[in-house]
């Protein structure tokens, strides 16, 4: 049977029937910016940073099916200017300070705003006041740097069982919550042991008493930028950690 | 107030029993428990998601999604003002600032003795008799400075909402022009009667012909979609097809549905029936927007008189094989679910958020079977046609759009309401029947839609000219185009659901570079953001929403700049951050506003 292909900024890329650009594109080692996508879980298309022009439209590559023949763009000046925005967007809607961050070195959010040389945060900043969650015996919720890339919500549903996150509100009110009356991951199931407690792209869940264990500098996205970084982002699957 | 659980499973089980503890029907539990205990309070959630066996978490995710949902005690009293620049052009802002200060009240919050709290929310659908405002969810039209002040009155008595004048809750239809479908004498269930006696593949080839399309704004192709569904396979253990009708008229300034649910609902109630019996469903929705609670008790009668007359039930019109009932779900105050994979999602009880397309609803819709949403007034077009024929109808408007359209006419005319007009009539046409005589623009298909200015008057409404889902807002040469911008502006970002990035961040930004230009601090920079964050939310928005919320923007932008440019305060950069206006909040804890108060070279300030 022929071989099915589409083309990625002119490239020929092969994919099977039932793949996504995202999903061809990963296995073709060429890197699609995302946040809230992970290999591991169903797709939602809801960050748009991955934002392809398809056959002339723009669509979402992690959930958008690749079709044979297609033409579709992704390393071009005006879609990175796009995700640039969108970046900066995200920067702004939160509270993110980078140097004083747990995570800083190991953020996807950070890693993309290197890799698509997001110089400033460009917009007014919103200043969302939003406490953190220091409740659990293990972890720590930083809610200000939280994405809303759902990656939690669908860990915690779809692999551990659990649902203990979803999220409430709308609009630019949009925001994380724990499943407990009281509004506390103490008074709910989690546990470090979760898949949940180990996906979030950013720093918003973090196990409490492991700080700086590696140190800036020798990070994840400090060895090597994230568009090269085909393989960790494939094969993020597999890393939990089990705690001491 | 404490809410015990003994307490708590007196209200809650008669409800839960009612929607046979099924998840899928939250949205109603909600909105019922809220009739009961005024909110809803954690317990309380936390009590129905257990009954429920849904994760806590997602049944709070649900109530904290729709804005007539609230999770904090609101007063007695809930008045919420319609925010469409149409009612703040009949006055609404002084009638609401009236009423606040009347009540000693801050808008927003609920008085200190928990009696009364004073907010705005999106159109209620009520542009030609506004001002309009809902109490308790009750619509009120007509609002003027005496109706204020005589309410205030009622809610300091204590005064119960069934004891208020009745007249207060008047809903007038206001049809101006009639034509096939307003004009028509249209005898109950004869569209079912015709559709039975032509068989369905027929009456799929009569909607053919006809050319049908979309009434909601899209402007799809009826038979197409009746088509796919008729023909996707249904699965599961409980294989079905539906009906959906889409009564969540929730463009700011459309109202023709409200008036064909008031006074036409058996023609739609007929329409659902024949789509049902055209693609072989047994069960009609029709989700009704919140705001259209009024019509409930009516409509719910209409649907019992129809069972008992065999229009509803099993073996309809007494066609064997034929069985097709229609329920009643009830919006809770989202303007997103006029987009139907979101307005699908909240029928399941969920957060209405749109779905990914494809699959599109005709293949995997309501419980993922296959689903036609349509609009009312679609559905009303099609039960003509299965009585008429498609050639019939197809002989009205132009050739690329059949039939009739109905306008919601509103704004600076002298006769607002119901326009039925055919396809292809002129702007200029439907001006001078409004009574509209110095119009500098016309906003045709509510804020996602286009504004027109008068060059352009001459162009004709028709999906191949000026397409449109029905509103028609006019606005006289002495309005301030850049008002009604910045009004559609906060609009979206109040209804963005917050899905995806560029429109949960964009609407709101868009709404502050609006607001920094109207406090006198924009300049050219901010006019350029505007037009960036359009192209992204246009190219890169996961519905329809995002990518039309800037339309206004850019329209006004392009044909009305004067109105913003003459607010800009230069053609540099001015930043957003104005010191003197900073210290207002210690002024007004202070208590003091002298000179040595301000400081000496307010920028910001407008002479």
């Amino acid at each position: 049977m022929k071989q099915l292909t589409f083309l990625l900024d002119g490239m020929p890329v092969p994919f099977e029937d039932g793949q996504t650009i995202m999903d061809a594109a990963m296995a073709a080692d060429i890197f699609i910016p995302h946040l809230c996508h992970h290999p591991e879980f169903k797709p939602q298309g809801s960050c748009k940073l991955c934002t392809v022009k398809a056959s002339g439209r723009h669509v979402s590559s992690c959930t958008m099916q690749a079709r044979d023949g297609m033409e579709v763009e992704n390393n071009t000046p005006d879609l990175n200017d796009k995700r640039r925005t969108m970046l900066q967007m995200l920067f702004v809607e939160g509270n993110h300070f980078c140097p004083s961050c747990e995570k800083s070195g190991n953020c996807m959010l950070q890693a993309l705003a290197y890799e698509l040389e997001m110089l400033t945060p460009h917009f007014d900043q919103f200043y969302p006041d939003r406490p953190v969650d220091a409740s659990h015996p293990d972890v720590l919720l930083d809610f200000n740097r939280c994405i809303l890339c759902e990656l939690c919500v669908r860990a915690s549903r779809d692999v551990d069982g659990k649902s203990v996150f979803a999220l409430s509100g709308r609009g630019i009110t949009k925001h994380l919550i724990v499943n407990a009356e009281s509004g506390r991951l103490a008074d709910t199931d989690f546990s470090l042991l979760d898949r949940a407690a180990h996906v979030c792209p950013v720093g918003v869940i973090l196990e409490k008493r492991r700080g700086f264990a590696v140190p800036i500098g020798q990070r994840l996205y400090d060895e090597k930028p994230i568009g090269q970084q085909m393989d960790s982002l494939a094969t993020r699957t597999a890393k939990v950690e089990v705690p001491r | 107030m404490a809410f015990d659980s003994d307490r708590l499973a007196d209200v809650l089980e008669p409800i839960l029993k009612r929607y046979r503890r099924d998840p899928s029907l939250l949205v109603q539990i909600l909105r019922e428990t809220q009739d009961v205990l005024s909110y809803l309070p954690p317990a309380a959630l936390t009590y129905i998601a257990a009954k429920l066996d849904l994760p806590r978490a997602r049944v709070e995710g649900v109530a904290g999604f729709y804005s007539f949902f609230y999770v904090e005690p609101v007063g007695q009293y809930r008045i919420l003002f319609s925010d469409n620049i149409i009612d703040r052009m009949l006055g609404s802002v002084e009638l609401m600032d009236r009423l606040c200060n009347k009540l000693w009240l801050e808008r927003g919050k609920v008085s200190e003795d928990g009696l009364v709290s004073v907010d705005t929310t999106s159109c209620t659908g009520m542009g030609d008799q506004g001002p309009a405002l809902l109490v308790n969810g009750r619509a009120i039209t007509h609002m003027s400075a005496e109706r204020i002040d005589r309410m205030c009155e009622l809610i300091r008595a204590q005064v119960p909402l069934a004891d208020w004048p009745p007249e207060y809750f008047l809903v007038e239809d206001n049809i101006r022009r009639r034509d096939v479908l307003l004009a028509g004498d249209w005898p109950v269930g004869e569209s079912i009667r015709a559709a039975i006696a032509r068989g369905p593949e027929a009456v799929l080839a009569e909607m053919k012909l006809s050319n049908l399309r979309g009434r909601g704004g899209a402007g799809f192709t009826t038979a197409i979609k009746w088509e796919s569904a008729r023909v996707a396979p249904c699965h599961g253990d409980n294989p079905m097809r539906y009906i959906v009708c889409n009564a969540d008229e929730g463009e700011p300034g459309t109202f023709k549905d409200r008036v064909l649910l008031s006074s036409y609902a058996d023609l739609l109630f007929d329409g659902m029936t024949v789509a049902g019996f055209t693609i072989g469903a047994t069960q009609g929705l029709v989700y009704l927007r919140g705001e259209y609670r009024y019509l409930l008790p009516a409509l719910l009668a209409n649907i019992e008189g129809r069972r008992r007359t065999g229009l509803l039930g099993q073996a309809v019109c007494g066609q064997q094989g034929f069985d097709f009932d229609i329920e009643i779900h009830l919006g809770a105050g989202a303007y997103v679910c006029g987009e139907e994979t979101s307005l699908i999602e909240s029928l399941e009880g969920k957060r209405g958020v749109p779905r990914v397309r494809p699959p599109f609803p005709v293949r995997c819709g309501y419980l993922n079977q296959p689903t036609v949403v349509n609009n009312v007034e679609t559905l009303c077009k099609a039960a003509l046609i299965a009585q008429q024929g498609g050639a019939w109808y197809a002989s009205l408007g132009t050739k690329q759009s059949t039939g009739t359209k109905l306008l919601s006419i509103s704004g600076d005319v002298e006769n607002p309401g119901i326009y039925e007009y055919p396809f292809g009539v002129s702007i200029t046409q439907v001006l001078n029947d409004c009574g509209a005589g110095n119009a500098q623009a016309v906003q045709i298909g509510g804020a996602s839609g286009i504004c027109l200015a008068m060059h352009e008057f001459s162009k004709h409404i028709a999906f191949e000219d000026v397409p449109t889902a029905g509103a028609f807002m006019v606005f006289g040469a002495h309005r301030d185009m850049f008002e009604v911008a910045r009004n559609f502006a906060h609009f979206f970002a109040h209804e963005s659901c917050g899905f995806c990035t560029p429109c949960r961040v964009g609407t709101s930004l868009v709404a502050n570079c609006m607001d920094k230009i109207a406090n006198g601090l924009g300049s050219q920079y901010e006019i350029s953001e505007i037009f960036k964050i359009h192209r992204l939310l246009n190219a890169a928005s996961h519905c329809g929403l995002g990518q039309m919320a800037c339309n206004p923007l850019f329209d006004t932008l392009n044909k009305f700049r004067p109105a913003y440019e003459r607010r800009l305060r230069s053609l540099d950069f001015e930043p957003a951050f104005d010191l003197d206006r900073a210290l207002a909040s210690a002024r007004q804890m202070t208590g003091r506003d002298d000179p040595a108060a301000h400081l000496d070279s307010a920028p910001g300030v407008l002479p």
